[in-house]
């Protein structure tokens, strides 16, 4: 294909280069092929013969014109059989156009780039987190100043709390129940070594009431919840419309955060209470399933195992989660800029940060309860 | 290039398009002339994207048929139109730049998708797109995002000329830009028209663009194509022809159009 494309011969010192075929995009393998061939040196004239060329493209000319030029500056002199081909006179005229380019990088020495990376990112980090407290600042600010009842937008809060807690019912429901019958299978397989099957009951209720009700409901929210708040107020900032709201005096965190906070705070601790009653359900279920344990045993038995505070050690948490996802999907969704790629990444960080954040303040309650032995 | 110069490069013929109960085009006919710059106006709602469209290939009209450089794209197989969609390059209205790659990313991506060339070949090319249009070499790393309106037209446009076609299609090229980065680009369009020899089916509102650009003028009107040269469609009785090329706004167009002839 290369020898299609270009001929050599060598009369004295010169070289005689022909020109055939196609020199088109569509054979740009075969192209660079053949430039590739021609000696770097040893000839010091070169002289291209493009008369019998079928086709140049701007591409091939382009390729052409660069490399004969890398062999002049290396010291060959380069001249052509006849007239050059038409597209090298464009080709001249684009460059000369743009005589000065912007001066070339400094080329990469790594240990610089990697300290100079390693200082970037400490800063982008300490300015995300000051970025972050002054968030909360200004929510709380913002939260404080909308007291007023005129500044609370209830149809927007009612549209939150329809879209985060009625929604999330049925998948909520599931999982919950789904979760106790898990534990319900898990310890009477363990406890049935022991003859004490009936302590089933004790390990259900305390893991769903305490525990697994309203983390799991946490996290069902953080992804179905976090993610809309991030994706929702991250496509208003890439069409403007977070300014546009700026620009009429309106403030957006009164109009657009808050009531996503709020909203959230009441339907989670809802949710929360129906995943409890389903998790005590399956549980209920599965003992007289699995154990025959009758509901006229499991409810006394029940009462026995909980506490007056285990349910309250469950649900308390619940506001406090709604918060953290709150806040992480609503600021991940205003620090969207520019790009659609953006919002991607953006809302994925947002369901990552609220779960793990969840995760983590539940491990903090664990602790706390168990030193104020709640 | 090596087209006859009489026989149209595309022939839009008897196209009818018809979304449910509403007729957009009824029996629209138009020859696109090699070397030529036409232009396509109309008013909003009028069907200019559609026909743009459907020259593209990307839509099939309710009936009629489309033939670019002789072969019929409504009745061609896949590959057949694969094949003729290599021959042209398209800028869309927003630039349409894939906003997750490079200014250099974007314009190597046609070329890495049909052909196997080195990353050192890739570079040149790049390189050769991006003074074509203008653009710094620095612009090559960007992204979408971190360009100016008028830099994300230039990149749309290489782009577009990555593989060297002959038939460039420009949909709104000027829209959203200030006068001078739109006067820039039009003076770019007919630089690159000279230089490269395209033949270019431009869609536009910018009558200062028509005037710079076009050698003809398709108008779009009553479902139907009024198609003729700029001084003959200037002339041309209807009254929305009349009021788009004589309104107030037309005048000062064509009045610093004069003052430069």
């Amino acid at each position: 294909m290369a020898g299609e494309l270009l001929e050599t011969a060598r009369t004295g010192d010169a070289l005689t280069v022909r020109l055939n075929g196609a020199w088109r995009i569509d054979n740009i393998a075969a192209i660079e092929a053949a430039l590739a061939q021609l000696p770097q040196e040893g000839a010091r004239r070169l002289v291209v013969d493009a008369g019998s060329l079928e086709a140049l493209d701007l591409s091939g000319a382009w390729l052409l014109r660069e490399h004969l030029q890398a062999l002049q500056s290396a010291g060959g002199r380069v001249e052509f059989a006849g007239k050059p081909p038409s597209q090298f006179a464009f080709l001249e005229e684009i460059t000369a156009q743009q005589a000065e380019q912007p001066a070339a990088e400094e080329p990469p020495g790594s240990l610089r780039d990697a300290i100079a990376w390693i200082g970037r990112e400490a800063v982008q980090q300490w300015n995300q987190m000051v970025d972050a407290i002054g968030y909360l600042g200004r929510i709380a600010m913002t939260g404080l100043r909308s007291l007023r009842p005129r500044h609370l937008r209830l149809a927007s809060i009612t549209r939150h709390i329809y879209e985060t807690g009625i929604q999330a019912i049925p998948i909520v429901s599931l999982i919950a129940f789904l979760i106790s019958v898990i534990i319900a299978y898990l310890s009477a397989q363990q406890l049935r070594q022991f003859g004490a099957e009936i302590f089933t009951v004790d390990l259900v209720a305390i893991a769903v009431l305490r525990e697994m009700g309203v983390l799991l409901t946490a996290i069902i929210v953080a992804g179905r919840s976090g993610s809309a708040f991030a994706a929702e107020i991250g496509v208003m900032r890439l069409n403007d419309e977070i300014d546009a709201l700026h620009s009429m005096g309106v403030d957006p965190f009164e109009v657009l955060v808050l009531p996503r906070l709020i909203g959230l705070l009441i339907a989670l601790p809802l949710l929360t209470i129906v995943a409890d009653a389903m998790g005590l359900a399956g549980g209920a279920l599965l003992s007289s399933l699995l154990l025959d344990i009758s509901l006229t045993q499991f409810i006394p038995r029940l009462q026995d195992a909980l506490a007056p505070t285990t349910f309250w050690a469950g649900l308390i948490k619940a506001p406090v989660f709604a918060v953290l996802i709150a806040m992480v999907g609503t600021y991940r969704g205003m620090q969207v800029r520019d790009s659609s790629r953006e919002l991607g990444r953006l809302t994925t960080v947002a369901v990552v940060q609220s779960i793990f954040l969840v995760i983590f303040a539940d491990a903090i309650f664990a602790v706390v309860f168990v030193e104020l032995d709640f | 290039m090596q087209q006859r110069s009489d026989s149209p490069v595309i022939s839009v013929r008897n196209v009818v398009n018809r979304f449910g109960s509403q007729t957009v085009h009824d029996g629209v006919s138009l020859d696109v002339m090699p070397g030529e710059v036409l232009g396509i106006v109309g008013g909003s709602g009028s069907g200019k994207s559609v026909l743009l469209r459907t020259m593209l290939g990307l839509h099939k009209p309710t009936s009629g048929e489309v033939l670019v450089e002789g072969r019929n794209i409504c009745s061609a197989t896949d590959e057949e139109l694969l094949a003729t969609k290599r021959r042209y390059g398209v800028t869309f209205q927003h630039g349409a730049l894939f906003s997750s790659l490079t200014v250099a990313q974007n314009i190597q991506l046609p070329i890495r998708e049909y052909f196997d060339a080195s990353p050192a070949t890739l570079a040149e090319l790049t390189e050769l797109r991006l003074r074509m249009v203008g653009l710094p070499s620095d612009a090559a790393g960007k992204l979408p995002s971190q360009l100016s309106g008028g830099m994300i037209k230039r990149a749309a446009l290489a782009r577009a000329l990555a593989l060297d076609p002959g038939l460039l299609f420009l949909d709104e090229p000027t829209a959203g830009l200030d006068p001078i980065s739109a006067a820039a680009f039009d003076e770019l369009v007919v630089y690159l028209h000279r230089g490269l020899k395209l033949t270019i089916v431009m869609i536009t509102h910018d009558l200062d663009t028509l005037l710079a650009t076009c050698n003809r003028v398709a108008v779009l009107i009553d479902r139907k194509i009024v198609v003729d040269t700029l001084d003959g469609i200037m002339k041309n009785p209807h009254p929305w022809i009349q009021e788009y090329f004589h309104g107030p706004r037309a005048r000062a167009a064509l009045v610093s159009v004069d003052k430069a002839r």
